[in-house]
């Protein structure tokens, strides 16, 4: 679902403007020519492929088609299988229990271990002693960590005096891990390991962290390497303190324009400052792995969104090959972008296992996973904007400062960079180091944040120019998707009868909201797939590629069965495992439409194959064959008799070898990118993916509280492979973006540096209760540019959450909330004082 | 967790002896885990007294009015007629406490024993007075769910829902201890953190509840209990409030307004109940009873936001009841 911006997509993009169908910019066309001139274009066929958006407008637009690519796939209204309503093929192992998650694996001989982590904020280590632990008559092996992964490190490692255990920068920092023979073994020994502390000054506050004379974080400029794919923030990035930046660039560049013109163009300029909390990524199922040190190779179950990069980072630190490390993910319960990388709890689970000889489990608590595994930083971001009477931007610019902790990556200009149309567009996003938990990639980074302040900004212009929102919207939006989407959401859900803001009387006052997102076409063309049939008829698929939880088995079925003429229950899924071709990283909602493709792509070579084989028997040749509804026949309608057919297991039974089996891996995208890196095979795609979710909410002013009453959600994820699917995940990106709006707060306290609410009890997350009506609609937008035209929704469908609800707070009440979460106090503090509607923070 | 040995008693009496030093009671068990998970607690021995028989009756005499049974479930005070009918704040705080997974197993006699739910008492991290340190974190710390009265000591509020109605209710306890049993009024059975901080109520260390008892309410009596959490689900109150008003016409004849979440203790407010007694109960007697419940509070710097809760809830509460 989540990830998005490697480090090097970051630092090397070149200038663009990213919305709807940009201009290919130079910088990127240079690019383009020295990758052609590196190695020769593929041959290619000139075809006609469906676009645009169904119910809207469609046409069938002209493509360059690599030879070796399926021919276009139809518009979902003529399928069988794909953009069919398809039960989760798995759904019955995982409502039955019956689905083997990395907690229930259980090896012969496996060791339970717990790891040692620093109670302060910042420290260096004097000693470690170990012997109690050692002496424990259940343990079995005792490491101790030489490098803290996830942490930024120095520039300059000479800036700090040498330490002989890694200095200590934030509250539960991993320092060891002990194994034994059963998990209550492993915690009372983990209690023995005596680790003497020189607590150092520490700063867990951003606005402190700011200020002149903070304790430093990093004696000197630092970076974050990035975990494999988890986020971060550019290198090499000027440092002053423990402030990191300003960036000025982002994904596609730096902006264009001259801001400082632009305001002077400006009729109207609003203004307004916006802060952002820290969330935690709280998957139900916690960060762990099962390590199996063996003398010809590791094997590591582990709860990852990214197999592939575990295998890489586990591969470097042990110095092993690649082909010697397999790491398996068979089910996995949420990652939201902090499950790339191996983790402290990987290696340390890795060393122990290689120690013990024996295999070791390591699942983090709840407390370790609040505290060390990632979230999504806070932000304080001054926003200004100028339009002309007609509504036309001429200046956006953005100040934002986040906390990463003791990562980078908090910045927040995505949707101010890519959202609107505007010539005059400037954003500096700083970091601020602190003495907590490194940010990791969570859903959409960067962009929840960037958003909140954004769309209630946009909304405070259109109040400005006595415009309606969704109007001034439609002059300033290119994207066609999101303006069939605004249509559709406000006639769903009334939008007309919206009335004045804080028009109720009464305590409880109602109200309607709206803010829109738009994502990057991120794709990782390093997506590949086996597809394998057998002689008694059977198919197999099998890729990397491991299911965060969206549900991509069912769409490999989909894609395959459609291609086949089979049904999705007929193919056999094995993923999630690096010994089969290698898949993408499940982030940047990339994994449909990097995979699918290439699932197209494979199936459609076995079919050749068999075709192949079986046209002789069918009297025919290959060309002349389809496979529909479980038969291989001439392509004539089913009434014609005219003609020899046989079942799909009649042809398969007729193999000349036991099996066949056919891989691809996913082509660049028709017409290219926008910019591709060579090196990692990670390009963004022309175009964005997004969507528009309008919000009912009820505030009741004595209390402060805001209930959300019901969402409309309409999004776009180019051809929708599994419907059924694409709802439960903007539901579930809904009720995340309801959660942070209101509920949830990573809390540390201000003496200790400690977090006062790591359990899943005081850190609030929305529940049963909390959960409004939700309608999700779902529009079909063909571009034509893979072999499936299909797209991702886990992140578009989190983004614009949190500002709709506050453009519907301000309907209801016509006080604007300029901090979330939208909790009672600060719901209180903004309706008494005119403090929160000038823009400065209670 | 600890290592721990596990027994089960099998009579009030047997428990009873089986308790003191590092024995602890057990009935639900939903706090005592929480507690021994985090280190918090470290008994050696459980004492389970869930199968001890006739501790989980809930019956009404029209002279002695409602006998509990400490085992009773919170679960049952909700779906029981007699407890919503007649003493409905009761039923109503039992009902919207925790979950319905906790409500099925959590008991009255558990719920109004547990340790409070201050983020420093519960944390290992946090050596607090509470657990026999030196310092109350919260008074210059993260209080936003803290107490708003009685807190120059230890800022923690009081955790129990049914607390809150029961004493509204003018409950009283039944203690059984070696020496045989005491009756105690739970208003009075709670101790303030200036007394001692290290406790919550004074039970003595081989005393268990088995009873708790509420006197016959009169005719037209009637009690609300409202609470406010961030969320409806599984949250605990920033405010709950429980209103019992005995009217005679019109007018109230005797008020009982207690505040939970408000104090180290459940919160009788004395003021607010003269504010209504010998008046008519509307809109402007219930705002000025409300305002009076809050007079005097001492919030602390993040958690001044609770004062208008608890107004607003003392006053919708009043309504409700009148």
């Amino acid at each position: 679902m989540s990830e998005a911006q490697q480090d090097k997509a970051t630092t090397n993009a070149p200038a663009s403007a990213p919305t709807g169908e940009p201009p290919v910019p130079k910088a990127a066309v240079e690019e383009a020519k020295k990758a052609a001139n590196k190695k020769p274009e593929p041959a290619t066929r000139a075809q006609l492929v469906p676009a645009g958006i169904v119910g809207a407008k469609m046409s069938e637009i002209e493509r360059a088609v690599p030879l070796d690519e399926p021919p276009p796939l139809p518009l979902n209204s003529e399928l069988k299988v794909i953009g069919k309503r398809v039960p989760r093929v798995d759904g019955r192992l995982k409502v039955t229990g019956a689905a083997k998650y990395t907690a229930d694996v259980r090896l012969p001989g496996m060791l339970f271990a717990r790891m040692v982590t620093s109670p302060h904020p910042h420290a260096r280590i004097r000693s470690i002693d170990t012997s109690a632990a050692e002496a424990h008559r259940q343990v079995r092996a005792i490491h101790i960590l030489d490098r803290v992964l996830g942490n930024a490190e120095l520039r300059d490692k000479s800036k700090e005096l040498p330490a002989k255990f890694p200095i200590v920068r934030f509250a539960g920092q991993p320092i060891a891990a002990v194994a034994a023979t059963t998990q209550a073994a492993a915690d009372e020994a983990a209690r023995l390991v005596k680790v003497v502390y020189e607590p150092l000054p520490f700063v867990v506050d951003m606005d402190k962290a700011r200020e002149a004379g903070a304790p430093l974080v990093f004696p000197g400029p630092a970076d974050q390497s990035g975990s494999a794919g988890g986020g971060g923030g550019p290198a090499g990035v000027k440092q002053k303190g423990n402030v990191r930046g300003p960036v000025r660039s982002g994904p596609h560049g730096q902006p264009p324009g001259d801001v400082e013109k632009g305001f002077k163009e400006a009729d109207v300029i609003v203004e307004g400052e916006f802060r952002t909390q820290v969330q935690t990524h709280s998957a139900l199922e916690t960060h762990g792995v099962v390590a199996d040190w063996k003398p010809e190779g590791l094997t590591v179950y582990s709860s990852t969104q990214g197999t592939g990069s575990v295998r890489d980072e586990l591969a470097e630190i042990f110095k092993l090959k690649k082909s010697q490390v397999r790491v398996v993910t068979e089910f996995m319960g949420g990652g939201f972008g902090a499950k790339f990388g191996a983790g402290n709890y990987g290696a340390l689970a890795t060393h122990l296992s290689k120690k013990a000889g024996a295999p070791v489990r390591l699942m983090l608590d709840r407390k370790d996973e609040h505290l060390s595994t990632g979230n999504r930083p806070d932000s304080v971001q001054k926003l200004r904007i100028g339009a002309r009477r007609d509504g036309t931007l001429t200046a956006i610019h953005l100040q934002s400062y986040g906390t990463a902790g003791t990562g980078t990556g908090a910045g927040t200009a995505g949707p101010a960079q890519n959202m609107y149309e505007c010539s005059h567009i400037s954003t500096e996003e700083s970091d601020v180091f602190t003495h907590a938990g490194p940010a990791a990639a969570f859903r959409a980074p960067g962009h929840p944040q960037g958003c909140f302040a954004l769309e209630q900004l946009i909304d405070e212009l259109a109040e400005r120019l006595q415009v309606d929102p969704l109007a001034l919207r439609d002059k300033i939006d290119k994207s066609d998707a999101r303006r069939e989407e605004r249509r559709i959401g406000a006639e769903r859900v009334n939008w007309s009868r919206r009335h004045a803001p804080s028009a109720d009387k009464g305590a409880v006052k109602r109200g309607i909201g709206v803010a829109q997102a738009v994502w990057y076409r991120l794709i990782n063309l390093d997506s590949s797939v086996e597809v394998r049939l057998t002689r008694d008829g059977s198919v197999e698929l099998l890729s990397g590629v491991q299911d965060i939880g969206g549900g991509i088995r069912t769409a490999l079925a989909q894609v395959v069965a459609e291609e086949l003429g089979l049904k999705p229950t007929d193919i056999t899924l094995r993923i999630g495992d690096t010994a089969f071709p290698n898949g993408p990283a499940s982030g940047g909602s990339m994994t449909t439409g990097s995979i699918t493709p290439a699932a197209r792509n494979a199936a459609h070579k076995l079919k050749l194959q068999l075709l192949e084989q079986v046209a002789p028997a069918l009297d025919t040749t290959p060309d002349h064959l389809v496979m529909r509804d479980g038969v291989v026949s001439r392509d004539l309608p089913s009434t014609s008799k005219a003609y020899k057919s046989m079942t799909f297991k009649q042809a398969a039974a007729k193999l000349q070898t036991e099996q066949i089996a056919a891989r691809a891996s996913r082509n660049d995208d028709y017409g290219g990118f926008v910019f591709k890196n060579e090196k990692d095979a990670f390009g963004f795609g022309i175009g964005t993916y997004g969507g528009v979710q309008f919000v009912e909410v009820a505030v009741d002013t004595e209390t402060g509280i805001v209930k959300v009453e019901r969402v409309v959600a309409v999004h776009d994820c180019g051809r929708p492979i599994n419907p059924l699917a694409l709802e439960s995940q903007i539901n579930g990106g809904v009720l995340q973006g309801i959660s942070y709006a209101l509920y949830e707060n990573r809390i540390l306290d201000r003496n200790t540096g400690k977090m006062v609410n790591p359990n899943l009890e005081q850190y609030k997350i929305a529940g049963s209760r909390e959960t409004p009506v939700i309608e999700t609609i779902l529009i079909e937008e063909y571009v034509g540019r893979n072999s499936t035209d299909a797209g991702g929704i886990g992140e578009p469908s989190t983004i614009p959450t949190a500002a709709a609800i506050a453009n519907a707070v301000y309907n209801a009440t016509g006080v604007r909330m300029y901090e979330i979460p939208m909790t009672p106090a600060h719901v209180l503090a903004a309706l008494k004082g005119g403090a929160a509607k000038k823009g400065v923070n209670a | 967790m600890n290592s721990f040995e596990w027994t089960e008693a099998k009579t009030v009496e047997d428990a009873v002896a089986r308790m003191g030093g590092s024995s602890v009671v057990k009935a639900g068990g939903l706090d005592l885990l929480d507690r021994m998970k985090e280190g918090i607690s470290t008994p050696a021995r459980l004492v389970n007294i869930r199968n001890v028989a006739g501790l989980d009756a809930i019956r009404e005499d029209a002279k002695t009015g409602l006998h509990l049974g400490p085992l009773v479930t919170l679960a049952q005070l909700d779906a029981s007629s007699l407890v919503r009918r007649r003493y409905t704040a009761l039923a109503d705080a039992a009902g919207h406490a925790a979950t319905p997974q906790i409500r099925n197993v959590a008991t009255v006699g558990g719920n109004l024993l547990q340790r409070p739910r201050c983020w420093y008492f519960r944390s290992e991290d946090f050596h607090c007075l509470k657990k026999g340190g030196d310092t109350c974190f919260a008074l210059e710390g993260e209080n936003q769910y803290h107490a708003i009265f009685g807190n120059r000591v230890c800022a923690i509020v009081h955790p129990s829902a049914t607390a809150t109605a029961l004493v509204a209710l003018g409950a009283r306890l039944e203690l059984t201890g070696p020496g045989g049993k005491r009756e105690v009024a739970l208003e009075d059975f709670f101790v303030t953190p200036e007394k001692d901080v290290r406790r919550e109520n004074s039970i003595g260390e081989k005393e268990l509840i088995t009873a708790v008892r509420v006197p016959p309410l009169s005719q037209g009596t009637r009690s609300v209990y409202l609470k406010q959490g961030e969320k409806e689900s599984f949250d605990w109150p920033v405010a709950d409030v429980a209103v019992v008003l005995e009217r005679s016409g019109v007018r109230c004849t005797r008020a009982s307004i207690v505040l939970g979440a408000a104090a180290p203790v459940p919160l009788r407010v004395r003021a607010a109940e003269e504010a209504l007694e010998g008046r008519a109960v509307n809109e402007e007697t219930a705002r000025v009873a409300a305002s009076a419940a809050v007079r005097g509070a001492t919030p602390l710097s993040r958690n001044g936001y609770k004062v208008p809760i608890f107004e607003t809830l003392v006053r919708r509460a009043i309504m409700a009841a009148a």
